[in-house]
């Protein structure tokens, strides 16, 4: 997908709906130091989604495509839930899963693309909901942590089946009640974080999506140690708002109120001594890059 | 067997069988379809020629194979295609419309496409009702795309269907071609030419 690689026919260019003409000329593959600050400005991985208005799934997606590093060498591994509905409109190479599968999918995945490319970057990120990645799916999940599986794994925390009306998840919080779960929760969140860190993920994140550059900063640390080291984890709170009774427009302050520092989305991160030599790495490298940069433009002025 | 299937004009109902499972079979190279038939390539050229000529909204749906300059064979063949619109362009009435509408994704579009400017093979029918086409050539869409797409037309649809294939072949088309090569694409653009002025135009409803 890297501009380099696809082109248009010319002769076919006048036909195409603009949505693709836009993919080839003004979206950002190709560019390693692409970003959220690049929404606005250019095209977006994701077209008209299917998610409910308002929903924090639409932001953390936006957010995410933003920050991919190579999004022309990534193939997504999604799971049913609210963001399978999301894919069919993502300008990234991604296969669906049967439900809880997608870290086996994504391990096999990981394995064929390095022999099938061999010397070529190939990332694979898998994202699905929590119900995915905790409870149908946690053997998965776990197996390809402890095999040190190299690649990303992202869960969207909404603490509840969101996509088949709200029954309970290993995620949901201890008491709570959902439309398919009257009697509440009896047992605490799971701690998949820890245990993470445990089952051997050499970067952890627990956040909300409520900042787009934080969002950013995790997506690519995420990935850069996936491809290097082994496993990464990051697990987003993405309130579904129509089962907790929000607004279209209250999804932003639920997260903000989840993020405070004694909440349940505090900031958290594990990262391992490897992890953290290259990702110390990693940032001289871009300060180096950030100064040649400003001298360049001061010499320009 | 005295009554074989035909591939013909639908609408043939929701679930027409797979062109396949009634009997028939791929033309050999050098060979082409007609209703099932197997015929010479240029009989098959001559009837294809004569479909666009004497419909009312003759039209190519090029696939994601040809959209995009992938190596020197696709660009070669996008070129040989728009010259076949451009010819059908001159070569009917003004009161025919001929058309180029992309399919440039499989992947089901929420909440929808838009008919006038797209075609997806999930349900290729939404495009050929809104721009009342009748008949249509599938080219560069990967086959089981296009198979999908060829029932689907032919169950609900009145359309004439026509595939320019570029392995074996596609007995879910009413005429269907194997082996394309720009050449063979520029080759039809010339039987639409030569048989200009001899094909009768539709006429009003
Ligand atoms: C094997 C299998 N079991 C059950 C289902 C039904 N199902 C569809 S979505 C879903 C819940 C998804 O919850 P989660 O992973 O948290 O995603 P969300 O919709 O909350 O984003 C379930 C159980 C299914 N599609 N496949
Ligand atoms: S049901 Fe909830 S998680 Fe799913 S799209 Fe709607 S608000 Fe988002
Ligand atoms: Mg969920």
């Amino acid at each position: 997908m890297s501009k380099e690689r696809i082109k248009i026919a010319p002769e076919m260019f006048d036909i195409m709906p603009e949505e693709y003409q836009d993919l080839v000329e003004r979206a950002t593959y190709g560019n390693e130091h692409r970003g959220w600050k690049d929404i606005g400005t250019s095209k977006e991985l994701i077209e008209e989604h299917s998610l409910c208005a308002g929903c924090p799934e639409s932001m953390a997606f936006r957010y995410i495509l933003a920050s991919l590093p190579a999004p022309e060498d990534t193939v997504m591994v999604g799971s049913t839930g609210c963001t399978s509905l999301v894919f069919p409109h993502v300008g990234v190479h991604n296969i669906h899963s049967l439900f809880g599968n997608q870290n086996a999918i994504a391990s096999g995945l990981k394995r064929a693309l390095s022999v099938r490319f061999p010397g070529r970057v190939k990332d694979v990120v898998v994202l699905a909901g929590d119900g995915a990645t905790v409870d149908i799916g946690l053997d998965m999940t776990l197996q390809a942590w402890f095999r040190q599986e190299k690649f990303t794994t992202i869960c969207f925390d909404n603490e509840l089946y969101a996509n088949t009306g709200g029954q309970e998840s290993g995620l949901m919080q201890k008491g709570f009640v959902a439309k398919m779960a009257p009697v509440g929760k009896t047992f605490e969140k799971v701690k998949l974080p820890e245990i993470a860190r445990e089952s051997g993920c050499h970067y952890v994140v627990n956040c909300t999506v409520s900042k787009p550059n934080l969002v950013e900063k995790v997506i690519k640390n995420a990935i850069h140690v996936a491809r290097e080291i082994g496993p990464t984890y990051l697990q987003l709170y993405t309130p579904c708002i129509l089962e907790i009774g929000k607004n279209s427009m209250e999804g932003l302050q639920e997260m903000r109120d989840s993020e405070k520092p004694t909440e349940r989305f505090a900031y958290k991160e594990y990262v391992s001594d490897q992890a953290k030599e290259l990702l110390t790495e990693l940032a001289a490298k871009e300060k180096e890059r950030k100064a040649a940069l400003k001298k360049q433009l001061a010499g320009q002025a | 067997m005295s009554t074989m299937y035909q591939v013909l004009r639908g609408p043939e109902h929701f679930l027409p069988p797979a062109a396949a499972s009634m009997g028939i079979r791929l033309p050999d190279p050098g060979q082409a379809h007609i209703h099932g038939k197997i015929v010479n390539e240029d009989e098959a050229m001559e009837v294809a020629a004569r479909q666009f000529l004497s419909a009312k909204v003759p039209t190519i749906f090029p696939g994601p194979l040809v959209l995009w300059a992938w190596n020197e064979k696709a660009a070669g063949k996008a070129t040989a295609i728009r010259h076949l619109y451009e010819t059908i362009k001159e070569c009917v009435t003004p009161s025919q419309q001929a058309m180029l509408i992309p399919m440039p994704d499989y992947r089901p579009k929420y909440p929808k496409i838009n008919p006038e400017i797209e075609i997806n093979p999930n349900h290729p029918n939404l495009t050929i009702w809104h721009n009342k086409i009748d008949t249509c050539m599938f080219v560069g869409v990967h086959c089981h795309q296009a198979n999908l797409s060829l029932k689907i037309i032919r169950g609900g649809t009145y359309c004439y269907t026509i595939a320019m294939c570029a392995q074996a072949g596609h007995e879910d088309a009413m005429v269907s071609f194997r082996d394309a090569t720009a050449d063979k694409i520029r080759k039809l653009a010339d039987w639409v030419k030569k048989l200009k002025g001899s094909v009768e135009p539709p006429k009003d409803d």
